[in-house]
């Protein structure tokens, strides 16, 4: 994970930033005047830093939680497969169109286990940003994971998802080539998959884009991120017709995982390092390869046969009307 | 040509609005030399003559001027140039069940605003706005009835509720009809006409897309056909559903299909899209949809499909 003073800060950020200056001039102090140690206040300032990570999250407001889940220092699909797993074989292409970047997979091994993991993948710099289409799959990506979960299948093996992403890609191309067939199809593959299906947001889980990979005997939310129909901007933009008013969007859509959890609409909460994920990329694969695995072994003991009607059974209660 | 429709809004479940200062301050201007004496109406209300609403129809695609009769007899498709009007589940229904006899099934299962949710208007307030404006429960009604002597469950959605938005209600009548399908062995179709998920219900109407699929999944199990019929408009959580996971998915001709609207796709690209784009013989071409269908025959061809999955 980058290092200050290459660390991005969000607006909510700053008093760490400023903390990190202030160490940094510490640190030119003691090269001056060698004969004093600074080094406890160096200490010092640290602990604050720490401090001051928990502080900020305690305190967010549902849109901030947004802007945590897109820091654009927070680690993606590839370094938690990275840090999780061992082994890992990237597997490419949908058989038929192209292989699609923003999304990938493969075989890999979690903690003794053969698992097939599939997730978005955003770029980590402007290039490969482009090259991954920030996250936003087109339906060769949906059906490059769809063939991937098959393939788990076909050999009895546990899929994992890693969910990250804007939404579904909006492109003509999209359209010609069946997006919304796309993430149908998945869904309804997915909620029919004979082996278990452990789904995890670990950043944006925009809408369809996200449920496209999102079907799942667990579904869990990582702390700092954010789930739900449609993004705070569009949201704002088609409701309150500006787009101005995403923070408010971001409120009246309880979209966090602390909402959705409460909602039962996600099983678990995955925690992440003080002050989010993006402080701490080992610590936060932890936290996640933990979850992963004890719902692995709660899942395995079930039949097949169960685990797809209990599946079905969730989401069908999944709603809420008057009778 | 056809104006575009900014169908996205109509999710909102505002009515379209006309208002466009800029367009009546130069009205103002061009007519500034005809001015009336007296402001306002003066006629009294007693001496107004009344003109009976909806006598006749214009067609929004060639003008075509019909009397509304006339239109409803033609199964409201335009007798000039075949343009599919947009109609509701009761029009629907009228025209595929014989004698327009059917059932309505689960009609007391009604929306709650559960979030609390308030954008321009409280969620519960649109609710209660429609609900005094129409006679409509909500955005889908399930019925059964006989399709020439077959019977079948059909599924159908009003637009006119809140755009025909999948909700929390709608997944859950979905869902009941596949069951009352499964209990009767019978076919089970789905007329589509809406803009997407309910915003108002968050991640709960997103969740009515596992929902419905799981349940299509059930249906799959129990042998029996699933038709999704798609109409003008048909988007977003629809399309990334059950819209596109019909044994046969078949479209009026001319309809707006497609998962992005195509206001959000011109954002995205920069380009200006194709003529005909994301319309139902678009969607044929690129191998979406097993066929097209004019709404005069949709019934008969509905029959005929019945006895072909059966015997």
């Amino acid at each position: 994970m980058p290092q200050y003073p290459n660390r991005q800060f969000l607006d909510f950020e700053q008093p760490i930033r400023e903390l990190y200056e202030q160490i940094d001039q510490t640190k030119k102090m003691a090269e001056k005047n060698t004969k004093i140690d600074y080094s406890s206040n160096i200490q010092q300032l640290e602990d604050l830093i720490v401090e001051k990570r928990k502080e900020i999250t305690a305190n967010l407001t549902p849109w901030q939680r947004v802007q945590l889940s897109r820091h654009p220092d927070r680690p993606y699909t590839m370094k938690y497969i990275e840090k999780m797993t061992t082994g890992f074989v990237e597997l490419h292409g949908d058989r038929n169109v192209r292989d699609d970047k923003a999304m990938l997979g493969g075989f890999a091994q979690i903690d003794g286990h053969t698992v097939m993991i599939v997730g978005q993948q955003k770029g980590i710099n402007t290039k490969m940003r482009q090259q991954r289409n920030f996250g936003m799959a087109n339906p060769e990506g949906y059906r490059k994971a769809l063939r991937l979960m098959k393939l788990a299948e076909k050999f009895n093996k546990p899929v994992i998802t890693l969910i990250d992403t804007p939404g579904a890609f909006p492109g003509q191309e999209a359209e010609e080539r069946g997006q919304g067939e796309a993430i149908a199809r998945n869904i309804y593959e997915m909620i029919r998959l004979k082996v278990p299906v452990i789904c995890v947001i670990i950043g944006e889980g925009a809408s369809g884009g996200a449920l496209g990979i999102g079907v799942g005997d667990r579904v869990l939310m990582m702390e700092n991120t954010w789930y739900t129909v449609i993004s705070p901007e569009n949201c704002s933009a088609i409701l309150w017709r500006s787009w101005e008013k995403k923070e408010v969007a971001a409120q009246q859509l309880r979209l966090t995982s602390t909402d959705m959890k409460g909602f039962g609409l996600v099983d678990e909460i995955v925690p992440e390092p003080s002050g989010g994920a993006h402080w701490n990329y080992t610590e936060a694969a932890a936290y996640l390869k933990d979850s992963i695995v004890k719902a692995l072994n709660e899942l395995k003991n079930i039949s097949p046969e169960d685990r797809v009607n209990q599946r079905i059974e969730k989401f069908g209660r999944m709603g809420f009307w008057n009778e | 040509m056809k104006k575009e429709e900014d169908f996205d809004s109509n999710l909102s479940g505002e009515e379209e609005s006309s208002d466009n200062p800029v367009g009546a301050a130069n009205a103002e201007a061009r007519e500034k030399w005809y001015r009336r004496f007296r402001k306002g109406i003066t006629t009294a209300t007693a001496e107004k003559k009344e003109t009976p609403e909806g006598l006749w129809s214009k067609c929004p695609e060639c003008n075509y001027i019909c009397t509304t009769t006339e239109l409803k007899e033609n199964l409201f498709v335009c007798p000039k140039c075949n343009y599919h009007h947009r109609i509701g589940s009761e029009e629907y229904y009228e025209i595929l069940f014989d004698n327009g006899e059917y059932i309505s099934l689960f009609d007391n299962i009604t929306s709650r605003d559960f979030l609390g949710f308030t954008d321009l208007k409280p969620y519960q307030k649109r609710l209660d706005d429609i609900h005094a404006k129409t006679d409509l429960k909500d955005s889908m009604r399930v019925a059964v009835g006989k399709i020439d002597g077959e019977e079948m469950v059909i599924a159908c959605m009003d637009f006119e509720f809140i755009g025909g938005s999948l909700g929390s209600v709608m997944g859950e009548k979905f869902s009941r009809a596949v069951d009352y399908a499964i209990q009767h062995k019978l076919p089970y179709m789905v007329i589509s006409k809406s803009g997407g998920a309910r915003m108002m219900e968050s991640a709960f109407s997103l969740m009515q897309l596992a929902k419905t699929s799981g349940k299509l999944s059930q249906l799959s199990d129990a042998g029996l056909p699933y038709i999704s019929m798609l109409t003008d408009p048909t988007f977003g959580g629809i399309s990334a559903s059950f819209g596109m996971l019909g044994d046969l998915n078949i479209a009026e001709p001319g309809a707006l299909i497609g998962f992005a609207g195509p206001r959000v796709i011109k954002e995205t690209i920069k380009k200006d899209l194709p003529e005909g784009f994301q319309r139902s013989e678009f969607l044929l071409e690129h191998g979406f949809l097993d066929f097209i269908i004019d709404r005069k025959l949709l019934k008969q061809r509905l029959k005929h499909l019945i006895v072909l999955f059966r015997d």
